[in-house]
């Protein structure tokens, strides 16, 4: 968000809420945190955690939790989210959301992380789909029935990310719109999208390009199938102009808008 | 059995080789290779962020190198990136390699008093006005607080003067007398960081007031090694520039 910070601060920035990444704002203070209050004090603010670990088999980092709930509590965010994923292990942070096996011993030790967090927050959080460039040989369980089970099980809903669905999917093998399907509507509270590039053949995650038409697809889809969500464009490396976005941005809002129509219609 | 696993990629990501990973995965060496390249690239990106003076003299190459050494000597073990390059300058000057640039260690760390400045806690700055109102015995016996954000670098090279012509936008680098020591002071006023290098007697103020001493010890201290020492430019300086904390 820094790179936006003249932006959002400009009173023609129309759009309805911002999203950033809790770890760049656990500092004490200075400027970047003052920013951070200048932007919440005019715009609803999502927070997404980009490194709480909720896959780490060692547990959650207390001194990390801890930082964060203080953020939150501050901010008193619209909404949190993290990641099904992991970085830590032995105490040492890996700077990437790191993938998991899809077992019954995993899906005990993420429930208990997110237990854990929520409890810490005092609220529920989103937990989003990654995307992956291997899978385990020891995965029992499609990334939609791990995911579904975790909501039933802890409470949490899901930050559904499609380019993420599509980048896996294309990655590891299965089919998107089956994925899609698959997952529990009524536990998807917010949609991220994106754009991805493709290396000798692998599609890797960069949110440095505009969304892929396929992606698109999926979310117009998506939405038709269970409603309009809180809808977030992510492009982070390789920043456009504003207008570019913001275009990205109000693509979203038809097909929101368009989903309603319909809905409306049956109805 | 997750554990074992986390702990084999751990070691497969941050070292060269696959093969702890191979009762897990069957994935092409690419595939790993793109969280490998991650997990290593993105911790040099931080580190080049934090230290563009001392990747500049350096150059790019050689930093790369250097941080991906560091990164892997001294991973990180907080999420918050921001704090990650602590260790650094001490990790630079352990170097045989950059041993023609004695004074880069020093310049690492102030560009790390410059990080720790920026994100340091909020505080009002201590007001002029307050020490108006006091007598001069109350001036005399006074103990000034050092502000969160700032910091003192003292070396014996111009590590100042090395900074600033070292800046991205300097395109004509003039040639500097390395024989002067200077002690860099970095404040924070209103969100912005600014950086200046103290007189000598301007430096014992504050490394004295810094060890809690008194104003009065403070002012000897200076006249010690400055006999031409002024209090009170001094003491304007110190006060419009925020170093101290009310």
């Amino acid at each position: 968000m820094p790179a936006f910070a003249a932006e959002a601060d400009d009173a023609r920035l129309t759009t309805p809420w911002l999203e950033i990444h809790s770890e760049n704002y656990l500092c004490d203070g200075g400027p970047r945190l003052a920013m951070l209050d200048a932007i919440a004090a005019r715009y609803p603010i999502s927070c997404h955690g980009v490194g709480l670990s909720l896959g780490s088999a060692e547990g959650l980092d207390p001194a990390h939790l801890h930082r964060l709930a203080a953020l939150y509590a501050r901010l008193r965010p619209g909404l949190v989210s993290e990641h099904l994923a992991w970085s830590v292990v032995d105490g040492i942070y890996l700077n990437d959301l790191l993938p998991l096996p899809y077992t019954a011993e995993s899906l005990d030790i993420v429930a208990r992380n997110v237990d854990a967090a929520q409890d810490a927050f005092g609220r529920k959080i989103l937990v989003e789909n990654p995307s992956a460039y291997l899978r385990f040989s020891a995965s029992h369980m499609s990334e939609p029935e791990f995911l579904n089970a975790l909501c039933a099980r802890t409470g949490c809903g899901l930050l559904l990310d499609v380019n993420n669905v599509h980048v896996t999917c294309a990655n590891v093998g299965g089919d998107a719109r089956a994925y899609l399907e698959a997952i529990d509507a009524a536990a998807v509270g917010e949609i991220h999208l994106a754009g991805h590039t493709v290396e000798d053949g692998v599609l890797i995650d960069t949110h440095s390009r505009p969304i892929a038409p396929e992606v698109w697809d999926l979310y117009s889809d998506l939405v038709a199938r269970i409603g309009a969500r809180p809808t977030l464009i992510e492009w982070d490396r390789d920043v456009p102009d504003r207008a570019v976005l913001l275009a990205e941005a109000a693509a979203a809002q038809r097909i929101m808008d368009s989903a309603q129509l319909k809905v409306a219609h049956v109805a | 059995m997750l554990h074992d696993l986390q702990l084999r990629f751990a070691a497969t990501l941050r070292g060269a080789d696959n093969a702890p990973l191979a009762d897990y995965i069957d994935a092409p060496a690419g595939r790993i290779a793109i969280y490998r390249n991650t997990v290593q690239g993105s911790l040099v990106e931080t580190l080049r962020a934090a230290f563009p003076v001392v990747e500049r003299i350096v150059g790019a190459t050689f930093f790369a190198s250097r941080a991906r050494d560091f990164a892997a000597a001294a991973p990180p073990r907080r999420p918050h990136l921001s704090t990650y390059g602590d260790g650094f300058a001490d990790f630079l000057a352990t170097l045989t390699t950059t041993s023609s640039l004695p004074y880069l260690a020093d310049v690492a760390r102030l560009e790390w008093a410059l990080n720790e400045s920026y994100f340091a806690a909020d505080a009002p700055a201590l007001d002029p006005a307050t020490l108006q109102t006091l007598s001069d015995d109350h001036l005399a016996g006074l103990r000034l607080a050092m502000h969160p954000a700032t910091r003192m670098i003292s070396s014996s090279f111009p590590i100042v003067r090395i900074w600033q012509v070292n800046q991205l936008d300097v395109t004509d680098v003039p040639a500097i007398d390395m024989s002067i020591a200077e002690t860099a002071l970095v404040t924070r006023r209103d969100g912005h960081i600014a950086v200046r290098a103290l007189a000598s007697g301007d430096g014992a103020v504050v490394a004295a007031l810094g060890a809690d001493q008194v104003l009065d010890d403070a002012i000897a201290a200076a006249f010690a090694v400055d006999a031409a020492f002024d209090v009170q430019a001094c003491l304007h300086a110190h006060l419009a520039g925020g170093t101290f904390r009310a």
